[in-house]
């Protein structure tokens, strides 16, 4: 039933069969051809730039002002990539490796490999581009490591890296704009696919300037509209980041992959209020540098000051030796999570652990940790208060990232013919937990390298029909648009969309969040179910719907939230084993590790709209190359 | 913390505006100042009033969206913050605070405080960018770039794009924003071949959009949330001189 299109042959060299087998399209014909790429994140911008390079027509949007603000430009520590500039035994195998394993064997192998493959293509572009990677006095580029790895492979720009990248393909983007070969439509929202003899052949939009309900049709859609995590409302992720363009093409037929793999990131600024908005990370990078403890002593209110060297618990050193502060995320955030239940959390809440920079500041002066982490510092200064040069971080897990996204072959393609979904609005190269510094490698990756090819071959292999503008088709998919605004309008109730969305967030994390069970994710189905109830009933929006309104983007993205929480807490349960960032209390290694149950979940589920219950399809995931094993950071 | 609030109301491009009054108690000190607004415009949705529309996305000071001029302050009172990274501890007990939106001839507001700044984006496609299709680029390493260069480099590309700059000028200047990326691309040895022809091809836009002419007195700099130095319009001057004298 889901073929993964997985090209025959070593893995080494099935990158290099499926872009000989790929069918071309002449350069005289491109022209001809109208690409819709959805969102301008790094993915999003990188293939339409690439695309419109290559000489197709290319139309994009971005519910932003200017495609430069998509959330990519948040990344702060890094791009992985296997140069092995530094002489350190990294190569494409170690990489793949690495993102295999960091992934619990929950990843395809194939693409993976192919990502480590065009990963060292990304950073000669990007460099080209003007990216100002940090370099050595030398003039060469230089690296720092990251979570789950052994080597230094992280290129990175201060701590602005995904900034940089952005720029980088955001330029690359408004140069195409600028030859006229891009017609870019910003602060326009994608609310719904077109299909059309089951393939995907256009999109609806609204603009979100004056309310206008719109039409966009072509040859094929791109979805690089990013992740779900403000499905938690309390996330690391940009206030307006919402799943509604994979939401709405997943009720017209995609499939959405391992919903429930969630990222948790083990160092957030901890939550100060009610009010709190959203949460703020701090780069993976600083685990490089800093050490993270707790107190030795339940209960221990002294100042960090006054908590001596010997009454410290420097835990991730402790458990994990071999890799210490910088094992992979998942296991840094349960570790901090255990620590804060055994009541050895810091700070007022108690929902906090240290990140210290004491040593290093000793080690190699203020000056130098200023000059790697500066604008992190100051950021946490910020937003704390407090200053980090004197007093410890205070961190906690937050989420962070979605492994999870709408199922794709090899080529990037969704079940949906025509229908290609990039970057992390796609599942398949990160398993069950991503690596730091691998997502803006996946973004670009996907975007330069292999959309310009998949989707190449797909229209050099499809006889594609015309499609007009009044087809029936295209008619009652806007209208179905129209209806549903005006559906948000009568309710007339007296609640904000966000306040209906923080009650979600509550559920989301408390039941589906960093530690899950099967009691805990029944009863979040069935308080998902009344919130919806109450969504329908109370919610209010302004009646004049034909100008700028947040409420009304806001109520669209919630409605959707509501019904993708519910789908993600049933993959959660049908899951009855613990790997990666997904965590089944039931399912636990007597020192509290993830215990993965290989026989039974060796799998990518799958999961299909009905209008009822969602249908759950497997994708067997076979491992070939890397040796599958308990994964060990001791 | 109670507080006074005058806001900006403005239905849409051609309506007419004018400051509204918005009282404000139990203010937390730890509270961004966008989440300030954000609990005034859940208590006006609780009353069916409109909620005051702002831009706003990533809260990190990265993304540049947030634009509001506080108390005729660029991004506030506190130097190198975006109004997102904005704390209500900066401010006390009964202050007034005036809420407004970038004013500029190139910026129109679209409602209440959120503006069109697409007119950056008509620069950016006019010339910011080195002209290198996907697959072209030589090895990462064949190109050596000083350290001291490369950093100098990423300082003028740290600019966010959120015409700060340009409300706080009193001429609307866009000079801070072109020179961050004109001098970004032009002391790479990658931005070297196109030097001449980004330089003109930006400044032409700018003066097309309407962007005022720059008189030197440095607002820009202290209104600037990421720090962006005046020596990048230096740069910018020498930059056309030399694309003068350049075919």
């Amino acid at each position: 039933m889901l073929d993964s299109k997985i090209p025959s042959g070593s893995i080494e060299s099935k990158w290099t069969q499926r872009k000989f087998e790929n069918k071309l399209v002449n350069p005289a014909n491109r022209r001809k051809h109208t690409v819709l790429v959805v969102g301008t994140g790094l993915a999003g911008a990188s293939a339409a730039a690439s695309l419109a390079e290559q000489g197709y027509k290319v139309k994009v949007f971005t519910y932003h002002e200017s495609p430069r603000r998509a959330h990519s430009i948040a990344a702060q520590g890094g791009i992985n990539a296997a140069k092995n500039y530094q002489n350190d035994g990294d190569s494409i195998q170690r990489l793949f490796y690495d993102t295999i394993k960091g992934g619990d064997y929950r990843a395809r192998e194939a693409n993976v490999y192919r990502l480590a493959e065009v990963s060292v293509n990304i950073i000669d572009q990007c460099v080209a581009q003007g990216v100002p990677f940090a370099r050595e006095y030398g003039g060469t580029l230089t690296n720092r490591s990251f979570g789950g790895t052994q080597v230094s492979r992280t290129f990175y720009a201060k701590g602005q890296t995904g900034q940089q990248l952005l720029i980088g393909a955001y330029s690359s983007l408004m140069r195409q704009v600028g030859e006229k070969t891009i017609e870019l439509f910003s602060r326009h929202e994608m609310l719904d696919l077109i299909m059309s003899d089951g393939k995907a052949r256009g999109i609806v939009t609204r603009n979100l300037v004056n309310g206008e309900i719109t039409t966009h049709t072509g040859d094929a859609v791109l979805l690089c509209t990013g992740g779900y995590s403000n499905v938690f409302f309390l996330s690391t992720n940009a206030k307006a980041s919402n799943a509604t363009a994979a939401w709405r093409a997943y009720k017209r037929g995609a499939y959405m992959a391992n919903p429930c793999f969630t990222q948790i990131h083990p160092t957030c600024i901890p939550v100060s209020g009610d009010h709190q908005s959203k949460l703020t990370l701090m780069s993976e990078s600083l685990r490089n540098d800093g050490r993270v403890w707790v107190p030795k002593k339940e209960g221990d209110n002294r100042s960090p000051d006054k908590i001596a060297e010997d009454e410290r618990d420097y835990y991730l050193e402790r458990i994990y030796p071999a890799f210490g502060n910088l094992v992979p995320r998942d296991v840094a955030s349960r570790a901090a999570k255990r620590m804060c239940d055994e009541g050895r959390g810091v700070g007022k809440s108690k929902l906090a652990v240290y990140l210290d920079f004491q040593e290093s500041i000793q080690r190699m002066g203020e000056g130098k940790v200023r000059e790697k982490y500066g604008n992190l510092f100051q950021m946490y200064e910020k937003i704390t208060d407090e200053n980090p040069y004197k007093v410890p971080m205070r961190i906690f897990p937050a989420v962070h990232y979605v492994m999870g996204g709408l199922w794709i072959d090899y080529n990037l393609m969704s079940n949906i013919p025509g229908l290609f979904v990039l970057g992390e609005a796609n599942f398949s190269d990160h398993g069950a937990n991503r690596l730091g510094a691998s997502a803006l490698m996946q973004g670009l990756a996907d975007g330069y390298f292999v959309a310009p090819y998949s989707v190449g071959n797909y229209l050099g292999s499809e006889k594609l029909s015309p499609i007009k503008s009044d087809s029936d088709a295209v008619k009652s998919t806007s209208q179905a648009v129209q209806e549903r605004l005006e559906t948000f309008k009568k309710v007339k109730g007296n609640q904000s969309a966000e306040t209906l969305h923080r009650k979600l967030g509550k559920i989301m994390w408390d039941k589906c969040g960093m530690a899950r069970n099967e009691k805990g994710l029944k009863e979040a189905i069935t308080q998902i179910k009344s919130l919806k109830d109450e969504f329908w009933n109370t919610l209010w929006v302004p009646q004049d719907d034909k100008c700028l309104s947040s409420e009304i983007e806001k109520a669209g993205r919630v409605a959707d939230f509501i019904e993708l929480g519910e789908v993600m807490c049933l993959d959660a349960l049908e899951r009855k084993e613990s790997c990666g960032g997904h965590f089944r209390e039931e399912m636990q290694t007597p020192e509290g590790e993830t215990l993965r149950d290989d026989d039974n979940f060796s799998h990518v589920a799958a999961w299909e709209f009905t209008g009822d219950k969602p249908k759950l399809h497997k994708e067997p995931l076979k491992f070939e190359h890397a040796h599958i094993a308990q994964r060990n950071y001791k | 913390m109670k507080l006074h609030l005058k806001i900006w109301r403005q239905n849409g491009p051609s309506a007419p505006g004018n400051f509204k009054d918005y009282e404000m108690d139990h203010v937390s000190a730890d509270m961004s100042f966008l989440e300030m607004l954000d609990v005034l415009n859940v208590t006006l949705v609780k009353k069916g009033e409109t909620p005051i529309e702002f831009d706003h996305d990533c809260r990190e000071g990265i993304c540049g969206s947030c634009a509001l001029m506080i108390n005729g302050n660029a991004h506030g009172p506190d130097t190198g913050t975006a109004t997102c990274q904005l704390h209500m501890r900066r401010f006390k007990e009964n202050d007034t605070i005036v809420i407004e939106p970038w004013r500029a001839k190139a910026f129109p507001v679209i409602k209440d405080l959120a503006t069109d700044r697409t007119a950056f984006d008509r620069i950016m496609a006019a010339g910011g960018y080195i002209s290198v299709n996907t697959g072209n680029a030589p090895e990462a390493n064949s190109n050596l770039v000083g350290k001291d260069t490369s950093e100098r480099a990423m300082d003028a590309a740290a600019c966010i794009g959120c015409g700060a700059c340009v409300a706080a000028c009193k001429n609307s200047s866009a000079m801070l924003f072109v020179s961050a990326k004109v001098s970004h691309l032009a002391q790479l040895p990658q931005g070297a071949p196109e030097r001449a022809k980004r330089v003109r091809g930006m400044v032409t836009q700018m003066d097309q959009e309407g962007f005022g002419n720059c008189s030197n007195t440095g607002a820009c700099e202290a209104a600037c949330p990421k720090e962006i130095k005046l020596e990048n319009i230096t740069r910018l001057n020498r930059e056309m001189v030399r694309a003068a004298f350049t075919e």
